[in-house]
């Protein structure tokens, strides 16, 4: 198992060297200068010479890439160019604010998908089966920006149950220690300023939990027929174990391995694929950000924020597979 | 064996999607048709019957209809501005209302039709073409070419696809073509892995191997052989996939990178919108309903085909 | 094999025991997220009244705090006002950092701020500044002559150790300064090596203001994190892309303040920040869509701030290349722009109609000047006269971000492409991202764009030199026009210090312009912030950013 891991971890070794090289020809392809785009309407000649030199863009470019893994294998991403500040020190606010909205939307996509999978499953072409298989089926159907802007039409401008855009109240913002609100206002003792972080990440992670949500359902419910249909549970039902614990329990251990396969790649989606839902909701998330960097032509931010969350979803699908010889005792890897 | 074969119809077309068992062939049915009628004949006979297919197939009709057709019902041209008519409710006139430049939305949402679904396909069918054929170098050569290739997907796997897709526009230089390309190569390596696993099963099969001794060559192997043998899944995470491409593509024009003004792209229109959404809600809603209905048409037809050609595959 | 199940099933049931525990917390939490989202429902219906109710709850504990919120389009770059141009930045440094003087509230003139009193030697080349005694930065150090030294050193000697690239003093000092001197403590001279009409006025911009140089040398690179100076807000907090807290200097050289903290959030998009506003969560925003200030104005619960103008937005041609070197071709062009119709289309109204190409509220504006009139007629006459009475095609470039000057480039292009067809000028509208935009007009791949330019300062130069002098070709002047006698002129007028002669010099530039037409200047647009009437004191200032001290809110 140890062993196991660590062949995983060396082999992302070559992926992330892969994708460093992929992401920096990529930036350097993109046509616009930095510097002119910092100075926008303002750039005058002198200028533009000025800030490039200062930038290290007038280096070629395979000193300007070695220069590049150097840092980050020194555990330094580079400095942002527009604010000119260390992109190691910068980026934890983001990736927090993502991390919680991520984990809002996971929570939202499990409890629901599964359980509304498994029911399903149970009363196999009830009612409750085919609604709830409709809404699987719309829910991956449905663009998320769209369902980002009826819910805050709905539930923020018409009928103002929620708050529609921000992490938390401007008139009494959260301290900021470890940047994951949710925790943050709990450290302050502020139930009340808690209570506030949830409803704001209520309409985001419904936005952006509702594909994992669907994904997960159907996979849940077709999982869960499968197992139903295995020998042993046909035998305990026999043998008169009755009802929905029968079903509950016994196939949703063996259903849980898909589903866990499911929830991992999701994770990986939502950390990077939430520039969506970020943008329609104000959410200062990692995906915002990475994304300013492309428009702004932000080098040194856009490779590292990409190599951060590739990272991320390399580092959270090996910890699925390792999960799984947790939950399940016959797998083993070697 | 009759009772293992509707076992496993029975449970592969329920565990996809909620419909009795008593609306398809039973399996004694199913077996007698067989026995007469070619594999694809049969695959039609069952797709026919499956209502996904028929519910997906009808509403991608229409909107082709409405694709080709819909501009001509209106007196409207989608780029024609009317400042005077700008955002008009719904009404007998413009029947899904105007935009703050006056320009019908139903002529705009049904030229928008064209756009989503030639971006949907082409960007799909560059992504099979790229992925099959790496897909199928791949999985036959083995060795280091294997090695390289999977790690290439591997590493745009590890991508977050969107802001890929971004960056690629951006180097590109944006527009509806661009955005198409960018869609494209995002979406090679899904394809790609799953051509691979099943050229890596296929060449262990003794029809290949025989082919091998007999000294036939690579290509013909390669094509003769075993790309017909991955055509199934590949249909079904086609049809999938022109679903996933045309929200991609929506979500590009959303963001201002994809289709440029005033080409009546989906996701632009609903980008466009955004600012009168208070006061002109349909401005917004229509755009975003054609795009669920188009998503959610192929994205029955992919079940149902999946049901029909490949039961193993799974989500 | 029975065994073997039997055994698979107990296992089963002793995780039953585990997993149902967990599917209780699952439970549990599902029923905590409903009943937040009911009660927060319950709590926040009838949208203002209840967030006010929340406030005082959240106060009890309290003294009423007077917080203003300022809700804004974009997040600050930095809080250093030495390495930054935008407004986003400057708007919040204002309040925190202040320069040797300021403007008025409402106007360009100067007026004394941490100096009280200044002089200048015939020759206009030594400018002696008197400082208000007994300030000090919000770390406790002193404000003195040292510090004014200190920072200008910073500004301009490369190889000092906090040297700050600073974009504004290269642009509006260049090399000019000779030496800063501390004379006594509270006397500081500038001498110059050139005469500069404008310094004061440069003097006195944002990004001049004094830095406490202990926080320099504390926090080094980082000090846009850590802003210190003397201004009427000290800096608390700054979570990125979401809020900067300011809290009140106690202290303030310029009296008690209306207000005991200040928070600027950033909500981006348009709408959802009028919704802001209208649910109560800020107190007063920026950026307010022309179509949304009709509705405003007839709300009682709400008033509308419009900034003076203080920009241009035009539609430039490349002089210097085929067809729009020619000058007939781009007079054609101006009679045929029905500048007032874009106005009320794209601007809902909301801006004045630009002749020349700085705001009338500049000094040295030509009022004189009379604007090319509508007139297919005349234009197409002069299309022959160019020699172009076949029509031409031309790429027009019309720039895809959102600015105060042109609220949507794209569909201005659309609009004036309808009207030069009629004239066979046949356009096609190219519109890339902005990165792109900028760096293709840059090279001159434009042969019509639209652009424009906010002032800095309020003075002529900023506008004429900047947008219109061959030294700028290619960077901000992006027309490529290089007419010598405008050169001539500009640079003769940016060492006159007789303001009279000097506006002279800038009117004669103007008619010269004018007849080039190196562009067609379009509109000089207003940009309307919006607040809750409890909000008194907000004085919107032309220059984009404004000084807090005199705002408060409530009773």
């Amino acid at each position: 198992m140890f062993q196991y891991t660590l062949r995983r971890l060396f082999m992302l070794i070559p992926v992330l060297f892969g994708m460093s090289v992929i992401v920096f020809a990529i930036v350097h392809l993109i046509p616009g200068n930095p510097a002119e785009t910092m100075l926008g309407e303002r750039a005058t000649p002198e200028a533009i010479e000025r800030l490039t030199q200062e930038y290290g863009l007038n280096e070629p470019l395979p000193t300007q890439y070695v220069l590049y893994v150097k840092n980050i294998l020194s555990g330094d991403l580079g400095t942002s160019l527009r604010s000119k500040r260390p992109i190691s020190e910068e980026i934890w606010p983001y990736l927090a604010a993502t991390i919680e909205l991520a984990f809002a939307s996971m929570l939202f996509a499990v409890v629901i998908g599964v359980n509304a999978g498994i029911i399903s499953a149970w009363r196999r072409q009830s009612w409750f089966d085919y609604v709830s298989m409709l809404i699987a089926l719309i829910g991956v159907s449905i663009p998320v920006f769209w369902l980002g802007l009826m819910e805050q039409w709905i539930f923020a401008n018409e009928l103002h149950w929620l708050p529609s855009t921000g992490r938390d109240n401007a008139r009494d913002p959260v301290q900021a220690i470890t940047h994951l609100y949710l925790i943050d206002s709990l450290i302050a003792g502020r139930w009340d300023q808690f209570l506030d972080v949830v409803r704001h990440l209520i309409l985001p992670s419904i936005a952006l939990g509702t594909i994992p949500m669907a994904i997960i359902a159907r996979i849940t419910r077709s999982s869960m027929l499968e197992v139903m249909n295995a020998d042993y549970v046909r035998t305990a039902r026999a043998k008169g174990v009755k009802g929905f614990s029968t079903v509950y329990v016994h196939a949703l251990k063996n259903a849980l391995i898909p589903i866990l396969t499911v929830v991992g790649v999701q994770v990986g989606f939502l950390l990077g694929g939430a520039v969506l839902t970020e943008t329609i909701f104000g959410w200062p998330g990692i995906g915002r950000y990475i994304y300013e960097a492309i428009s702004f032509r932000d080098y040194p931010v856009i490779q590292s924020g990409i190599l951060v969350v590739a990272t991320l979803f390399v580092l959270i699908n090996l910890l699925v597979d390792l999960l799984y010889a947790w939950i399940d005792p016959r797998i083993h890897y070697s | 064996m009759c009772q293992k074969l509707m076992i496993e119809t029975g449970q592969s077309l329920s565990v996809k999607e909620p419909l009795p068992e008593g609306k398809y062939p039973s399996g004694q049915e199913a077996q007698e048709t067989i026995a007469h009628v070619s594999p694809w004949q049969e695959i039609w006979q069952r797709l026919r019957v499956h209502r996904f297919f028929q519910w997906g197939a009808f509403v991608l009709v229409l909107l082709v209809l409405l694709a080709i057709f819909g501009p001509l019902l209106t007196p409207y041209s989608y780029d024609g501005t009317n400042l005077s008519e700008g955002l008009k409710p719904p009404s007998s006139e413009h029947w899904f209302g105007t935009d703050d430049l006056g320009r019908d939305i139903f002529t705009r949402v049904a030229y928008g039709a064209r756009i989503s679904l030639w971006v949907g396909l082409a960007a799909v069918s560059g992504s099979i073409v790229v992925g099959t054929l790496l897909g199928l170098v791949a999985g036959y050569f083995g060795r280091w070419i294997d090695t390289l290739i999977s790690r290439l997907f591997d590493i745009m796997f590890a991508f977050p696809s969107i802001l890929l897709a971004i960056a690629i526009v951006a180097v590109l230089g944006g527009g509806l073509v661009k955005a198409l390309i960018a869609i494209s190569i995002i979406n090679i390596p899904t394809f790609g892995r799953l051509v691979r696993s099943r050229v890596v099963s296929l060449v262990q099969e003794e029809y290949v191997q025989a082919a091998r001794a007999i000294g036939l060559g690579h290509a013909p192997i390669i094509f003769r052989h075993i790309l017909p043998n991955t055509i199934a899944p590949v249909i079904v995470q086609g049809s999938l996939g022109i679903a996933t491409a045309i929200l991609e593509a929506a979500a590009l024009g959303f963001l201002g990178l994809g289709a440029q003004r005033p080409t009546p792209e989906w996701g632009r229109m609903l980008a466009d919108a955004r600012e009168f959404f208070q006061s002109a809600p349909w401005t917004v809603f229509f755009p975003g309903v054609m795009i669920m209905i188009t998503v959610l048409a192929f994205n029955m037809l992919g079940d149902a085909l999946r049901d029909v050609l490949d039961p193993k595959l799974k989500t | 094999m029975s065994k073997k199940r039997l055994e698979v099933s107990k296992r089963f049931k002793a995780s039953f025991a585990k997993h149902s525990k967990t599917s209780a917390i699952v439970l549990l939490l599902v029923v905590l997220v409903l009943s937040l989202s009911a009660c927060g429902g319950a709590g926040t219906n009838g949208d203002k009244s209840a967030s006010e109710g929340q406030d005082q709850g959240q106060d009890q504990g309290k003294t009423k705090e007077k917080v203003l919120v300022f809700a804004r389009g974009g997040d600050s770059v930095s809080l250093d006002p030495a390495t930054v141009t935008d407004g986003e930045s400057l708007r919040v440094t204002k309040n925190i950092m202040e320069p040797l003087l300021q403007y008025k509230p409402d106007s360009f003139e100067v007026e004394p701020a941490l100096a009280t009193d200044w002089k200048v030697s015939d020759d206009g080349l030594t400018y002696t500044f008197t400082l208000r005694k007994d300030v000090k930065f919000h770390d406790g150090t002193d404000f003195n002559a040292d510090a004014v030294v200190y920072n200008f050193k910073r500004w301009v000697d490369p190889n000092d150790p906090h040297y700050a690239e600073f974009e504004y003093y290269q642009s509006q000092f260049g090399d000019i300064i000779e030496d800063v001197v501390a004379v006594d403590p509270y006397t500081v001279e500038f001498h110059l090596k050139d005469r500069q009409a404008p310094f004061l006025q440069n003097i006195a911009m944002d990004p001049f203001a004094i830095a406490s140089p202990e926080a320099l040398k504390k926090y080094g690179a980082d000090f846009g994190r850590h802003p210190v100076g003397t201004g009427p807000y000290v800096f608390e907090e700054w979570k990125p892309k979401a809020s900067i807290t300011l809290v009140k200097n106690k202290d303030y050289w310029g009296g008690e303040l209306g207000l005991d903290r200040v928070v600027f959030t950033v909500i981006e998009d348009n709408s959802a920040r009028l919704n802001a506003l209208k649910s109560g969560e800020a107190d007063i925003i920026d950026g307010v869509l022309p179509n949304d200030v009709a509705s405003l104005k007839k709300d009682d619960r709400f008033q509308v701030l419009d900034r003076p103008p203080n920009n241009v937005g035009y539609l430039g041609f490349n002089t210097q290349k085929s067809p729009f070197d020619n000058v007939k071709l781009r007079q054609a062009v101006a009679h045929v722009i029905n500048k007032q119709g874009l106005i009320d289309a794209f601007y809902s109204g909301q801006g004045e109609p630009a002749k020349n190409p700085m705001p009338s509220t500049i000094a040295g504006y030509n009022d004189a000047i009379v604007d090319y009139e509508y007139n297919l007629e005349k234009a197409k006459q002069l299309m022959k006269e160019a020699g172009y009475a076949d029509g031409v095609e031309v790429n027009f470039y019309a720039m895809p971000v959102y600015r105060p000057y042109m609220p949507n480039g794209p569909k201005v292009a659309e609009a004036i492409q309808d009207e030069l067809n009629k004239i066979g000028i046949r356009t096609k509208i190219v519109s890339p991202e902005w990165a792109v935009y900028l760096d293709e007009t840059k090279q001159g791949k434009q042969d019509m764009y639209l652009l424009g330019w906010t002032g800095d300062n309020g003075d002529p130069d900023n506008y004429l030199y900047v947008l219109l002098d061959k030294d700028n070709a290619g960077g901000s002047n992006r027309s490529f026009y290089t007419n010598e006698e405008v050169h001539t002129l500009l640079v003769q007028a940016q060492q006159e210090v007789d303001p009279a002669k000097r506006m002279e010099l800038y009117k004669r530039a103007q008619e010269i312009i004018h007849e080039d037409v190196p562009m067609i200047p379009l509109v000089h647009s207003i940009s309307s912030l919006a607040a809750t009437k409890d909000v008194k004191g907000f004085v919107p200032h032309p220059g984009g950013s404004d000084k807090l001290t005199n705002v408060t809110i409530g009773q």
